[in-house]
């Protein structure tokens, strides 16, 4: 699905990511944590083609094309999904009709039809019903005034009414109070399939307490330092980063409770 | 950051649509400005002698006026005698009786500019009073509204057959002295439209003028005047677009509502004039008096604009809050592109008890534009429980561009409450990806979100001017699409 070799980029002359490799399989969801500023919001930002985070060096094969050549509306055309750290607000742009605009791209860039209003109110309706989530949001603007839970929900809504192949969920558990953490968390649980592949960006283990990845991978200084199963996120949760950062650059493949860091 | 924001400039840089010259021999003055000219004016509309002396006294005071630069604005000096003060199409001498007679080439006209009378009128149930130059060419529904009631003319048939009408109002609201523009109108203007609906009628369609600079260096100086009788309703709207030339082009209106006990009106323009290249080169100076005045009580005056064009922009639809209870309103929307610059907002006098006035404008600075907003409150001394809302808010679209808000409240009574809102706020990099992100191309992106800022006062136009004021800011946005 994603297959990430060597990425570097850097962001106003600064360089954030060092080589960094990353494979994910087709139905797999990975975790990726680090510590604060270790580069993990540039890399959801690099592989979504944000203005700003320039490649230097590496990379990036995504479906079997090169993503890095691809337009930021044609790689989410091409089922590419980042559900957003900070939702933005488009004040006066009505929510259903944002997401009826965005799935018609995708559907056009498809070859597929547009659906007209009627088919696209009632395909939103049975996802908001999966979701539980109230159609109130329908008639309000894209996220103005929201609060962060009704943001981060947003975000897995429209998730699931794009289908992307790839999702990126960019700290989506920031900000949210334990019950909302568990809506999403259920929300995105929902949307796992055998061809939905989904990289959980995240600074704290909580988050995998209700989304069990297949993988997790430490991010720090900007590579990969260390991969293995959910029992590495319970180390870093009761150890810290620190152990990682003193122990210098390296990757393990390990079972899940056995991952170290190499020095 | 950067480079979206060009890339957003780019998109931008738009060509004017409208921008075709139509081929007719026009019947113009020679350029120049004295009181033979003023005659020579009032004669060819056979005017009667106190219409005359009206425009006269009118000139005389000009005379002594200064230019206002009190705006925040730079505008070259204008010559005022190079000016040709009248054109008309030659083929006047036999006036066109009904549609079918009119120069096909002047329908061609209106088509392009996405009026087809024939069509359009019809099917939108839109009464077009169309204004080619100076003098006006067809008026279609005519007879449906006589059958209401409601006169709704060229502002010469009305002198000519509602003289009566004409006097007792003409002036009443922005006196012909005014101000250097509104005096300079009084004195020279060629034609224009007139409204009046009975008491306790509503006016049973949309009444709408389209206007339209053609010969080069003529002035336009229109004057419109609306009277709504006891009890009665009108909404209106015109819409205005003038060729490419590489002159400046004056245009100078004024425009005057009259609410009586219990009436209401809307006025809704969607102006388009010619902007002026990308390098600043040519187009309209719109110098615009509009007043409306709530005249009794409870009394409703609604001015909505969406304004794209000219090169300069300098207007401030206002409502003289006279009668208690009564309401004024100003939706506005003002986009400068390039070099365009506009200085506009309103004014809203409280007079009378009670009354309430509403104002919502939204500026969209893009290119090197300069957008102003300026606005009066005034709360007089016997406007016991007078209230206002203000809400004025700016996006901007790159880094050349400018927003300015000048707000000025002046509050006499104690009991007034007034409230100014303002934000200013950039077209985000970060709204441009989200969209991108979710699949939506840059230009839909861009139009989107603009549209979504103007929002509050779309709703305000009658529904098919809706949609036109949306598709005109977005070919106004749109560069040469990809």
């Amino acid at each position: 699905m994603l297959s990430i070799k060597a990425l570097q980029a850097s962001v106003d002359g600064k360089s954030i990511l060092k080589g960094l490799d990353l494979e994910v399989g087709a139905g797999e969801v990975h975790a990726i944590m680090g510590p604060n500023g270790s580069g993990k919001s540039t890399l959801g930002n690099v592989l979504a083609g944000r203005e700003g985070y320039e490649v230097t060096g590496g990379s990036v094969t995504y479906q079997g094309k090169d993503l890095l050549e691809l337009e930021p509306e044609e790689r989410a055309c091409e089922g590419l999904f980042l559900a957003f750290q900070y939702p933005v607000e488009i004040p006066g742009v009505n929510n259903t009709y944002f997401l009826r605009a965005a799935l018609n791209a995708q559907r056009k860039h498809r070859g597929e039809p547009e659906l007209d209003s009627v088919a696209f109110l009632k395909l939103v309706r049975e996802k908001l019903k999966v979701l539980d989530i109230s159609d109130d949001l329908l008639h309000r603007a894209v996220n103005e005034g929201f609060s962060g839970g009704e943001k981060k929900r947003n975000e897995i809504f429209q998730m699931a009414v794009l289908e992307p192949q790839l999702a990126i969920l960019d700290e989506t558990d920031s900000g949210l109070d334990i019950d909302a953490l568990k809506a999403v968390a259920e929300g995105v649980n929902r949307l796992r399939s055998p061809d939905r592949s989904i990289v959980l960006v995240t600074h704290y283990q909580r988050l995998l307490d209700y989304i069990e990845p297949d993988k997790v991978h430490v991010l720090a200084g900007g590579r990969i330092a260390a991969s293995g199963g959910p029992g590495l996120a319970k180390r870093l949760e009761e150890e810290g980063y620190q152990w990682l950062e003193d122990g210098g650059i390296g990757s393990v493949d390990g079972e899940a409770d056995k991952a170290t860091a190499t020095a | 950051m950067s480079t979206a924001n060009s890339e957003v400039e780019r998109r931008l840089e738009g060509r004017y649509k409208h921008g075709f010259v139509t081929d007719i021999e026009a019947d113009s003055l020679p350029p120049g400005l004295n009181e033979d000219v003023i005659a020579a004016i009032s004669v060819r509309k056979n005017e009667p002698q106190w219409l005359l002396d009206w425009r006269l006294g009118a000139y005389r005071k000009w005379l002594k006026m200064r230019e206002p630069h009190w705006a925040h604005l730079e505008i070259d000096p204008i010559d005022f005698q190079a000016i040709s003060y009248f054109s008309q199409p030659k083929s006047d001498k036999d006036r066109p009786q009904s549609l079918d007679e009119v120069d096909p080439k002047l329908l061609e006209t209106y088509d392009k500019l996405g009026v087809p009378l024939h069509e359009r009128a019809k099917l939108a149930g839109v009464a077009v009073d169309a204004v080619f130059d100076s003098v006006s060419v067809g008026t279609t529904f005519k007879e449906e509204l006589k059958k209401a009631g409601v006169i709704f003319c060229s502002f010469s048939e009305a002198v000519q057959d509602h003289p009566e009408l004409v006097r007792k109002y003409l002036g009443s609201v922005v006196p012909r002295v005014d101000n250097y523009f509104a005096a300079l109108n009084s004195a020279v203007f060629s034609d224009g439209s007139f409204v009046y609906v009975p008491k306790g009628v509503r006016c049973p369609m949309e009444l709408s003028t389209y206007f339209r600079i053609n010969a080069a260096e003529t002035g336009q100086f229109e004057r419109t005047l609306v009277v709504a009788e006891e009890g009665s309703y009108v909404s209106y709207l015109e819409g205005c677009t003038a060729p490419m030339r590489d002159e400046n082009q004056l245009h100078a209106a004024v425009v005057e509502l009259v609410a009586l006990k219990d009436a209401e009106i809307k006025y809704s323009t969607v102006q388009n004039w010619y902007p002026g290249d990308e390098e600043g080169k040519g187009g309209i100076y719109n110098f615009v008096t509009k007043r409306g005045d709530c005249r009794e009580d409870n009394a409703r005056i609604s001015w909505t604009q969406v304004e794209t064009g000219s090169a300069i922009t300098w207007k401030y639809p206002s409502c003289v809050l006279r009668g208690d209870n009564s309401v004024g309103e100003f939706y506005s929307v003002a986009l400068t592109n390039n070099y365009q610059q506009a200085d506009t907002g309103t004014k809203m006098i409280h007079m009378g008890r009670n009354t309430r006035s509403k104002i919502i404008s939204k500026g969209i600075s893009a290119g090197r534009g300069q957008n102003a907003y300026r606005g009066l409150v005034k709360v007089g001394k016997g406007a016991e429980g007078a209230r206002n809302f203000t809400q004025c808010d700016s996006m901007l679209i790159g880094k050349r561009c400018g927003a300015h808000t000048f707000p000025y409240i002046e509050v006499q009574n104690p009991t007034a409450k007034v409230e100014h809102e303002a934000t200013t706020s950039r077209i985000g990099e970060d709204q441009l990806f989200y969209c991108l992100q979710r699949g939506i191309s840059e230009e839909d992106a861009v139009s989107m979100i603009v549209d979504g800022f103007c929002k509050q006062v779309f709703r305000e136009l009658p529904m098919e001017f809706a949609v036109e004021a949306k598709a005109l800011l977005e070919i106004s946005l749109e560069g040469a699409v990809g």
